[in-house]
């Protein structure tokens, strides 16, 4: 075979059996065809990241993490699925009934919903919508709703600080991450994922056309990164979950199944954003160097995916959690003004003639205010080595 | 009229009629949410794609949740005297009855006796991301910015009035 | 610049994370049910009895005084007195506790009880192989299985033990020199002990 049989393999297959619906079903046919795939992989893929996940962490504290279940312990999600699936699910007294069960699973709809936009390979996308960075942005803040009635609906002081510190949190940091995103747009001038992804698949000599390898693109990248890991309540912004504090937050309530769905729903939701980083700076499914492109373009997608995940594992295992008041300063003072500097930055890169000179201009635009905010963030503060009075 | 435009139609619907007659003041926001999803969903069904995401992310994203959030800051008397029973023909509700009786009729009676002077030929006008904006920075233009200052004072009027007074820092 | 911390903090947890790969001696952590850390002279889990001799019973050095009962904070010890009464360790006739029950769901590990007693008789336990597949019996200790032997008290608390030892041998020889009336010091105790009770 070909390599762009091998990369339309499952394109093909889908037309193949398509052939043999009858024309009036084929549209339900084609969904559900589109459908099922995402269903099973990207739960999988959260499968293998949970266990990936406790592993990484176990080695970064000089652990060795689950290794009992099964071979290297890979066979432990399953073994948390049946506890969590066997495991009582106790509503509390006073919960809003109807609101506490739907929460967990408008969550899990709306995390799920969004990878219907993401182009995962060459022509893989289930929905090739004009507005799909729109329609991603817009089911992602749905979550916000289904954290709220979580928070809300349990009748817990525990449950509603936290969905209090979530919501604000998700608040604030949607604007960096939608900013972040915007000069993709205007470089792409489209809002259509597979488009944007098509947009970065060409190669001077052996160099993607990648928008992180242009300086607004970096720091739009670094941007998108810091405001996905905010707005999908990972370490170091996990202080709606808390657990030293706040203990879990807004599902400290819930237990069994629907705990595992609101884990699910977390973990979707990253795999999502990150999907959508790699879709908007890392090029999508192409491949990063022009003589790769054998190598069929799904599999680049979730190299990809993988590499940014063990990235937010790495992130997580090596950062303390900030405090309330860092993490608003943080998005407002930092963030917003720094993602406004890179939109103008982008505009500057449009319409500058290309060349050395444009490339040192438009990272000294982004540089030099990178400078100024981090000497302001740091004048007036004294860093010292902590030292503690009862513990020697 | 499709089965898409029917679903999204009676969700609409549905979720508005919710919204006015729960007592619970979160249970009425949250199904005000689930009514702008269906408006989202008829203006999809209309094939205005950018203006159904946009009214999503605004309106269910950010406006409910800030109506949500604004609540549960304000929990207490408030919500109480909002759960207070009811009376069908207390003067406010009578009041109520009436003005959208009358928007009502006055809209019913323009729609009916609307007759177009010239037979429209051209194309219901497009709303995707680049007609919109277009609109904005050309026609626009002028009253976009006029909002911008508009939005730009009451923030910075937010902030002043946070902050802590004088006597409060000292 | 801002950033700089971040990067050293990222440089220094990938250094774990592959060190962890290369150099054993980073791992420090036990693969439990196969292999076990070794018993900690200093620590304590639940208390136990401890008894002299071979035989639990007639070793017991419990004379069920009940200290220990009133003293212990969250109230999980239960003693029943015996009707008759047998040597204590030093000699003298005492009563046995005939039911000694330890709730260790319930046990706080505080060591007021092993405090309190005066006859060195209740110590603490330094065992942690202690799931139960039953969460009400399996861990309500009853007499028998809160005895241990004298030897066991000295293999997991040597230096301790061995001066227990020393104060009871103490103890046996000031009782010693009166072996000729053993019947009214029993007689004696027996009033005391029931004017107390
Ligand atoms: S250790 Fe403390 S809690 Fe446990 S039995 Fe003794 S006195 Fe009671
Ligand atoms: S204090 Fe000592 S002698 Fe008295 S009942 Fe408790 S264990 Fe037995």
């Amino acid at each position: 075979m070909t390599p762009v049989a091998v990369d339309q393999i499952f394109v093909t297959t889908k037309h193949l059996l398509m052939g043999y619906v009858p024309a009036f079903w084929q549209p339900l046919a084609s969904a559900i065809l589109s459908v099922v795939p995402v269903l099973v992989v990207f739960p999988a893929l959260f499968a293998v990241t949970t266990v990936l996940e406790r592993k990484g962490l176990g080695r970064i504290q000089n652990r060795l993490g689950p290794n009992r279940v099964g071979p290297f312990g890979f066979l432990q999600p399953a073994a948390d699925g049946i506890k969590s699936l066997t495991k009582e699910d106790v509503v509390p007294r006073d919960a809003d009934k109807v609101v506490h069960f739907l929460a967990p699973i408008l969550l899990v709809l709306a995390s799920f919903i969004v990878y219907a936009v993401l182009p995962i390979g060459r022509n893989m996308v289930i929905a090739d919508l004009n507005s799909g960075l729109l329609f991603f942005f817009a089911v992602g803040s749905m979550v916000e709703l289904a954290v709220f009635m979580a928070g809300w609906s349990s009748r817990s002081k525990y449950s509603l600080l936290g969905a209090m510190r979530a919501v604000a949190q998700m608040i604030s940091y949607e604007i960096p991450l939608v900013l972040a995103a915007v000069v993709v747009i205007m470089a792409a001038g489209s809002l259509s994922l597979p488009a944007i992804a098509e947009m970065q698949s060409g190669y001077t000599w052996i160099w993607p056309h990648w928008y992180v390898l242009t300086p607004w693109g970096f720091a739009g990248f670094v941007l998108f990164m810091i405001s996905a890991t905010a707005e999908s309540n990972r370490s170091p912004f996990d202080l709606p979950e808390g657990e030293s504090e706040i203990i879990a937050g807004y599902y400290i309530e819930y237990s069994g199944f629907k705990f595992a769905l609101f884990f699910l729903g977390e973990y979707l939701g990253m795999f999502a954003t990150s999907g959508l980083a790699i879709t908007l700076f890392l090029g999508g499914w192409s491949a990063p160097f022009s003589f790769l492109t054998w190598v069929p373009s799904y599999l680049w997608f979730f190299a990809k995916l993988l590499v940014l995940i063990a990235a937010f594992i790495w992130v997580r295992g090596t950062f303390p959690r900030l405090r309330m008041d860092q993490l608003m300063g943080f998005a407002w003072k930092f963030m917003l003004p720094m993602t406004l500097v890179n939109v103008v930055d982008a505009g500057l890169w449009h319409f500058m003639p290309s060349g050395v000179v444009r490339g040192v201009v438009c990272a000294a635009v982004i540089v030099i205010p990178f400078a100024l905010f981090s000497r302001r963030a740091q004048e007036g503060k004294k860093l010292q080595i902590r030292t503690y009075r009862y513990a020697e | 009229m499709s089965l898409f435009f029917l679903i999204t139609a009676a969700i609409a619907i549905g979720g508005t009629l919710a919204a006015m007659t729960r007592r619970n003041p979160i249970h009425c926001i949250l199904s005000l949410a689930l009514g702008l999803v269906g408006v989202a969903g008829v203006y999809l069904a209309l094939g205005a794609q950018f203006v159904g995401f946009t009214q999503i992310l605004v309106y269910v994203g950010a406006v409910a949740i800030l109506a949500t959030f604004a609540l549960m800051m304000t929990q207490g008397h408030i919500v109480s005297a909002l759960i207070e029973p009811r009376r069908a023909f207390s003067r406010s509700s009578v009041s109520g009855f009436v003005t959208a009786a009358g928007v009502f009729s006055v809209l019913g009676w323009a729609a009916q006796s609307y007759r177009p002077l010239t037979p429209s030929t051209q194309q219901a006008p497009a709303a995707g991301a680049k007609e919109v904006g277009v609109a904005l920075m050309h026609t626009y233009v002028l009253p976009l910015e006029v909002i911008g200052v508009l939005l730009t004072a009451a923030l910075i009027g937010a902030v002043v009035i946070a902050l802590p007074s004088e006597e409060e820092r000292s | 610049m801002l950033g700089v911390g971040v990067l050293k903090g990222l440089v220094e947890t990938a250094r774990n994370f592959f060190g962890s790969y290369v150099s054993e001696e980073r791992l420090t952590t036990l693969q439990y049910p196969e292999e076990t850390s070794p018993r900690i002279e200093a620590s304590r889990s639940f208390p136990f009895l401890v008894y002299d001799g071979s035989d639990w019973q007639q070793g017991m050095r419990c004379v069920s005084c009940q200290i220990c009962e009133k003293e212990c904070p969250p109230k999980c010890i239960f003693i029943e007195k015996s009707p008759d009464k047998k040597p204590d360790a030093v000699g003298k006739m005492q009563f046995y506790p005939a039911k000694f029950d330890i709730d260790i769901s319930v046990c706080m590990s505080c060591q007021i009880c092993v405090e309190v007693c005066p006859f060195d008789a209740i110590k603490m336990d330094v065992d942690y192989n202690l799931s139960a597949t039953n969460r009400f019996s399996d861990l309500l200790l009853d007499k028998e299985r809160l005895s241990k032997s004298n030897e066991y008290y000295h293999e997991i608390h040597p230096t301790e033990a061995a001066s227990v030892d020393a104060d009871l041998a103490a103890a046996r020889e000031k009782a010693a020199p009166k072996p000729a009336a053993p019947a009214t010091a029993a007689v004696q105790t027996a009033g005391t002990g029931g004017a107390a009770s």
